[in-house]
């Protein structure tokens, strides 16, 4: 990735049935970004390389459609007041070191193991960071709907009682989301883990989101709201990288921003009728299923680097599809939620206010 | 809850029929923009400007899009915390 490429030789011919695929990927992928802050990106890498896109190209595109559709979407969740710039900006400087590392990291299991092994590192960090952080966002979510209390204020975790209690002179930052002062000695390495989880599986989101949750304390709607500038740095910096190195293909980028950024907008009034623990759900579910996607493609570069016994090719091509069919499945799953709770809220405020208008006489 | 914002029909159509024209261009100027928005090096800033310009563009846009579906935010404030 050192010297730029020859650019037409990776770009692929497109045709109307591609166009299509890709703005309606991109409707979805948007559609729950707006809402959770991240998403999306795990199936339209995937969603370019099988239309023949070099991997490369593909997460250069990918990251390109990135950074404008999370600055509409940040836009449009600072008017509902749910955006904290200073800690989006702050997390997201940091993010950017953890990216440019992650990046290098990649490189050289690539040069030491290859593309299978860089794969199995890509699907081991998938599959071990989504069993964590998913799980504990789900049971999370799945306590609040249990308890039936699912209005009640958020509380804020214990552990991120003891972060904002920690005073570090000269480091201390005061945080609208978080209402409270916070040293940039704890922000900088959550920054960096996102970043470097962006880097490895596209979606620094899936940490980036809980940390800010559980670890800073900030409400769920605000954090879900402030990866989206979290998103919008980390993207820039990266586009430009790969820009840089002529590997972004601008049509496939701007195709997908068309149909995202129909789905940001969507996402992102959707948040203003649900409750928060709503974020949670969305997201939980998302990585769990995605756990299971990419845990089905370990078994194929185990045997691709020969640690187990060799996998038949017809298998490895079963296992791929069975794998990419869940991803879809885990992001149209999540675009499900997100609408039907949005329509599930327009209803219950239509009937408030034909209730108040018939208390006022109005009717 | 009686006051009607009006819908922005204009403004939309307008920056539709913006949006549709950089579309147009984009995909019957293929070769041309792989050839130099691919080029890398100082040429980065081309799919950089391309990006911005079609997310302000398109952004209002898909927007209005949806004011004027009536899709809005929900009226009452969420308390965020």
């Amino acid at each position: 990735m050192h010297e730029t490429v020859n650019a037409v030789a990776n770009f692929i011919n497109l045709d109307t049935a591609n166009i299509i695929y890709l703005f309606l990927v991109g409707f979805v992928g948007g559609l729950v970004s707006g809402f959770i802050g991240s998403g999306g990106a795990f199936v339209l890498t995937p969603a370019m390389m099988s239309m023949g896109v070099p991997g490369l190209v593909a997460v250069a595109s990918n990251m390109c459609h990135k950074f404008p559709k999370a600055l509409i979407g940040s836009l449009k969740r600072a008017k509902y007041g749910q955006v904290d710039v200073k800690l989006g900006i702050v997390l997201g400087i940091s993010a950017e070191a953890g990216v440019l590392y992650g990046a290098h990291i990649q490189e050289g299991i690539k040069k030491s193991f290859g593309e299978a092994g860089s794969n199995l590192y890509v699907s081991v960090a998938f599959v071990v960071v989504l069993a964590i952080v998913g799980i504990f966002v789900l049971l999370d979510a799945w306590k609040t709907y249990r308890s039936g209390n699912t209005n009640a204020e958020e509380k804020v975790t214990k552990l991120a009682k003891w972060v904002q209690s920690i005073n570090i002179p000269g480091t201390m930052v005061h945080f609208k989301s978080l209402n409270a002062r916070i040293s940039v000695l704890f922000t900088i390495p959550l920054g960096f883990a996102t970043g470097m989880l962006a880097a490895t599986i596209a979606v620094g989101g899936f940490v980036g989101v809980p940390s800010m949750i559980y670890v800073l304390g900030a409400p769920s709607l605000m954090a879900s709201a402030t990866e989206l500038v979290i998103a919008f740095v980390m993207g820039l910096g990266g586009s430009l990288k790969y820009a840089m190195h002529g590997l972004v293909d601008i049509r496939l980028a701007m195709i997908i921003l068309a149909g995202s950024l129909f789905g940001i907008q969507l996402g992102a009034i959707g948040t203003t009728y649900v409750k928060p623990y709503m974020i949670k759900m969305v997201m939980g579910t998302i990585m769990v299923i995605v756990l299971f996607s990419r845990a089905l493609m370990v078994p194929v570069y185990l045997s691709q680097l020969h640690l187990i016994q060799e996998i038949g090719e017809g298998t490895t091509k079963l296992l791929k599809n069975v794998s990419f069919g869940i991803m879809i499945f885990a992001l149209v799953l999540g675009a499900f939620i997100v609408l039907k709770a949005m329509w599930q809220g327009r209803k219950a405020e239509r009937l408030q206010h034909a209730g108040e208008a018939l208390g006022h006489g109005k009717v | 809850m009686s006051e009607k914002k009006k819908k922005p029909y204009v403004k939309m159509i307008f920056m539709g029929i913006i949006s549709a024209g950089m579309y147009a261009a984009l995909l019957l100027n293929q070769d041309f923009l792989n050839n130099y928005f691919g080029r890398g090096g100082a040429y980065a800033f081309l799919p950089i400007a391309a990006a911005f310009a079609f997310s302000f563009i398109h952004g209002s846009f898909t927007g209005d899009f949806w004011t004027v579906l009536g899709v809005e935010a929900a009226k009452k404030k969420r308390e965020v915390r």
